[in-house]
């Protein structure tokens, strides 16, 4: 065997990231099977320590970017970038759960294991530099995502959620795979850069045939990052599943998906922005008010937050129509800001649900401003984050996107986005409302939410403030590391 | 670090110790951090040219600047004289839930100094909305029936306004790099920033909505009465006194400077507003039964003056519209703390559950006959003046304006002493002769420094006016300049065309 296929050390050192997740979700997989009940306390523990070392070993690559396994992987400051997103999304994962599971009388390795794989997965989609990387990242991803939809299978709202998510997946995915076949067909390569070398070619593919490969990749794309027309599975596998995994599915996966979203379209389809603008155009606008407007109707505070996050994918979907180095970096920044408000949110409402999430009402959020008033306020952190209120992370991510926008002229876009924005502030202000402005209700006790859990709210509020006061570092990496 | 950042991050500090510190002492604490506060801005007076100027955030440049000037001085007094004084006529009001009370409270000063300070737009705009979240929750949970509904409604409403003025922001920012006001105004004088007639128009409506909402402005005013009548006396008062005055604020400092010629182009039917606000808020004003809605109404009529003085664009005009600001900040206020008083006597803001009140509560009448004639504009009293300098300032531009904005002033004492007829006079009924009482010590303290303001600012205008009229004055200047400038920069392009 010729010698120079062998992988390099430097090589292997680029993708360390996921060796490390793979690898420690292995170990808690063997171990399961061999701990006592009792020892298998040490699940979450021992995940952190992977996740942390992974993160470690993330921030350490990129002191050496370059490509990896015949340019199949990337590392760069954007591949870091979400990386480090998502292996911190991952950590807050392991703390909001770890209570949930003993409470739901459902410990187990394999649920830490099913993070740590999904966060792998989405490691590989942020350093995917070629189609078939980003597929494989997609579904090892996707696929433990699914399982983890739907963990507590005596419950039938699990099954439900992880059925539908499923099916609906697997055949987004499908329309994914056709269109990496297309692309693969009329240009012989999967590598990104290369597919823009050739569609910039004079005499190259033709813009139909283009234009109809990136619109298929995109229903593949739009259903992970819950787009419209691709959004309807969203509330109803949000509201199905487990509170915590709610709250991881509904910033991790998308927050990789953008990922690899932006580095497809900004690099291999870069030569035929000018088809596919318009179209992501009016997918931002239609993504933006199916999901305010929807999220209006809602008395689920879980479906609410789902469909909140579809008005939050159409945001960055702004960001990405933008089609610009500013509007890249503010897709990234706001994908981070988003992610920490969002989990946060999910994570107090993993806590007020209590046992069997029977209290996931709006209304059961009456009072809560009276019996813990440390977890109203936080939750008053995440949702003014939500809606755009100055000195959170949400305010100054909105800011940044509407800049990018403006700066690429869109201003109608930028218009509507924001009124969508003031729109949305109603149905947050519900949730203020019944929390501050009602008299809790006579009903079972809230017990205090345990230190894990605790550690994963304070954890995603003071992110969300650091990154509306200071946001200067996080800002400046994400210029830095934005795809040109 | 300069008294000027002393005076804006005190409250937040307050605002932070309140938060952790135990509730039995969150009353007094947050009485004495807004007796500090004040005392401290007094130092302010002898030193109106503070400005602190440092980098917050690399890029895009957003920089901590905030400045003082004639414009800004008496507005930040007045923020801060109200602080304490909505402290204490909220000290036996407020008996649940005190200690969330008092730091929103402090929240609120903070947002509202920050406003009046700021010099980069983007500051302005996160104080702007950082106002917005006290606001809300000292409506929502402290306030009557319909609370909740007013509280939301009132949120929504600014809401919506001022997304728009921050797509106008960062559109100026694209064209000018700078958030800076200061500098965009530099920019524009020296041409270095030159807006085309259809996208300053643009770019003033979207900062003109904005504030009118907050002003407001008919026909955006509804959110006030709700607003009005269902908060707390002390959310009254800090919502009357100084958070309308955010609208008009920025009506002077931003929109005038920023964009004259869209700023005189629209000046026809802003005036017209203005003064159907005047009128129209009077005669609604006239036919209330609840008195928070009455003095709510007057308040949109007593608004519709400020507007009309700015948009004259003369001297008096301006001087008149921002001395009226100050004016409406301390009578409005007052006026909403007597009415405040008597609600916590009778219980009700129903005009018809009064009568004969002089009777038992002299006092109490007394300081509120003060101030409905003060706020009816009886000369030697502080509204006089006001609405004197924004009369003249509007007659010379025109005539039947004056005439018109002059009825709002006779409007003003029908429904101002019908009120106080109905209220004070007659026979007590046998509710109002049980319930009431005379002031309190404590009810004279918070009163008794504003009456003293009607007073002063109503005789020696020396004492406020000059650093005023200075500010304004380099207002106006600019905004002529630039018109004139511009002309001549288009002159040989439009040569050049033909």
């Amino acid at each position: 065997m010729d010698s120079s296929m062998l992988p390099t050390s430097a090589e292997y050192y680029r993708i360390l990231p996921e060796i490390i997740l793979t690898v420690t979700g292995t170990i808690v997989m063997f171990l399961e099977a061999v701990l006592s009940d009792w020892q298998k306390r040490i699940f979450a523990p021992l995940a952190l320590a992977g996740l942390t070392a992974s993160m470690v070993a993330a921030i350490a690559a990129n002191g050496s970017p370059g490509s990896a396994f015949h340019d199949m992987l990337i590392v760069d400051g954007f591949a870091t970038f979400f990386r480090v997103l998502v292996i911190a999304v991952g950590m807050l994962a392991v703390f909001a759960s770890t209570e949930y599971l003993k409470r739901e009388s459902h410990p187990g390795g394999e649920f830490y294991a099913l993070i740590l794989f999904s966060v792998a997965g989405q490691c590989i989609m942020a350093t995917a530099n070629e189609l078939i990387m980003i597929f494989i990242g997609l579904e090892i991803s996707s696929i433990a995502s699914y399982i983890l939809a739907g963990y507590l299978r005596d419950d039938a709202r699990n099954n439900e959620s992880a059925l539908k998510y499923f099916l609906l997946g697997s055949f987004a995915t499908a329309f994914l795979l056709f269109g990496v076949a297309w692309i693969y067909g009329f240009t012989g390569t999967t590598n990104l850069a290369e597919i823009r070398r050739q569609l910039e070619m004079p005499g190259g593919p033709s813009l139909l045939v283009t234009g109809t490969a990136a619109a298929l990749m995109f229903v593949g794309f739009g259903f992970k990052i819950s787009a419209a027309p691709f959004q309807v599975w969203a509330p109803d596998v949000y509201q199905g599943a487990p509170a915590p995994v709610s709250a991881f599915l509904s910033v991790g996966p998308k927050a990789a998906a953008f990922a690899i979203l932006l580095r497809t379209y900004f690099t291999a389809f870069a030569p035929a922005a000018q088809q596919w603008v318009p179209v992501l155009w009016a997918c931002a606008l239609a993504t933006m008010i199916v999901g305010n407007f929807a999220a209006i109707q809602q008395s689920n505070i879980k479906r609410l937050l789902a469909y909140s996050s579809i008005a939050h994918a159409g945001y960055v979907l702004v960001a990405v129509t933008a089609h610009s180095e500013i509007g890249s970096a503010a897709a990234m920044f706001y994908l981070a800001a988003y992610a920490f408000t969002n989990f946060g949110a999910f994570a107090v409402v993993t806590h007020v649900a209590r046992k069997g999430e029977r209290y996931t009402k709006i209304e059961d959020f009456a009072g809560l401003a009276q019996r813990q008033p440390a977890m109203a306020a936080m939750l008053t952190i995440f949702l003014l984050s939500l809606i755009g209120v100055p000195l959170t992370g949400g305010f100054f991510g909105k800011f940044y996107i509407f800049k990018a926008a403006l700066d690429s002229h869109l201003v109608w876009l930028t218009v509507l986005g924001l009124l969508n924005s003031a729109v949305a502030a109603y149905y947050y202000l519900r949730i203020l409302v019944v929390m501050y402005m009602k008299d809790p209700e006579p009903g079972e006790a809230l017990p205090a939410a345990g230190p894990a859990l605790q550690i994963a709210v304070y954890g995603s509020a003071i992110a969300t403030l650091v990154l509306g006061i200071f946001p200067s570092f996080v800002l400046d990496f994400a210029s830095k590391a934005a795809l040109k | 670090m300069t008294l000027l950042d002393a005076v804006l991050f005190l409250p937040l500090v307050g605002f932070l110790i309140l938060l952790i510190a135990p509730k039995s002492i969150s009353r007094t604490g947050a009485l004495l951090f807004s007796l500090i506060v004040f005392a401290i801005s007094l130092g302010l007076i002898a030193n109106q040219s503070l400005s602190t100027n440092v980098p917050w955030i690399d890029y895009p440049p957003i920089r901590y600047h905030v400045a003082l000037d004639g414009l800004s001085l008496w507005l930040v007094l007045l923020t801060t004289l109200l602080t304490p004084i909505a402290i204490a006529v909220s000290w036996k009001y407020i008996d649940h839930r005190v200690k969330e009370f008092y730091a929103f409270l402090l929240l609120l000063e903070f947002g509202l100094i920050g406003v009046f300070i700021s010099m980069d737009l983007f500051l302005f705009y996160v104080f702007w909305e950082i106002c917005l979240v006290p606001m809300y929750f000292l409506i929502g949970i402290w306030g009557h029936e319909r609370r909740i509904y007013a509280a939301v409604k009132f949120f929504l409403y600014t809401m919506a306004g001022s997304v728009l003025m921050l797509a106008a922001i960062i559109f100026l920012y694209n064209k000018s790099g700078t958030f800076d006001y200061t500098e965009i105004v530099s920019q524009l004088q020296t041409g270095r920033l030159v807006l085309d007639a259809r996208t300053e128009l643009l770019l003033f409506l979207a900062f003109f909505g904005s504030f009118a909402i907050k002003v407001p402005l008919f026909p955006l005013h509804t959110w006030l009465p709700d607003a009005h009548v269902e908060a707390p006396t002390a959310g009254s008062v800090m919502l009357a006194s100084v958070m309308l005055k955010m609208g008009t604020y920025g009506l002077v400092r931003f929109c005038l400077p920023m964009f004259p010629n869209a700023a005189h182009q629209c000046a026809w039917w802003i005036s017209a507003l203005a003064i159907t606000g005047i009128v129209y808020g009077a005669l609604v004003a006239m036919v209330q039964p609840n008195m928070k809605k009455l003095v709510a109404y007057s308040s949109v009529s007593h608004l519709g003056f400020v507007v009309l003085g700015i948009f004259s664009f003369t001297q008096q005009g301006l001087d008149g519209a921002v001395y009226q600001m100050l004016n409406h900040g301390v009578s409005t206020g007052a006026l909403f703390m007597l009415v405040g008083y008597l609600y916590e006597r009778r219980h009700s803001l129903e005009i018809s559950a009064y009568g004969g009140v002089a009777t038992p509560a002299p006092n109490l009448s007394i300081v509120f006959l003060i101030t409905t004639l003060a706020s009816i504009g009886l000369p030697m009293l502080n509204n006089f003046v006001g609405e004197y300098l924004v009369l003249q300032g509007t007659a010379n531009v025109s005539m039947t304006w004056t005439a018109f904005a002059a009825l709002g002033v006779i409007l003003s004492a029908c429904y101002m002493l019908w009120l106080y007829q109905r209220v004070f006079y007659g026979k007590a009924s046998e509710g109002v002769a049980h319930h009431m009482y005379d002031l309190t010590s404590r009810e004279w303290a918070a009163i008794l420094p504003l009456l003293a303001l009607m007073v002063w600012m109503g005789t020696y205008t020396q004492s406020f006016l000059p650093p005023i009229s200075a500010q304004n004055a380099r207002i106006l200047e600019n905004t002529q300049k630039l018109k004139v400038e511009r002309v001549q920069n288009q002159t040989p392009e439009v040569a050049r065309g033909q």
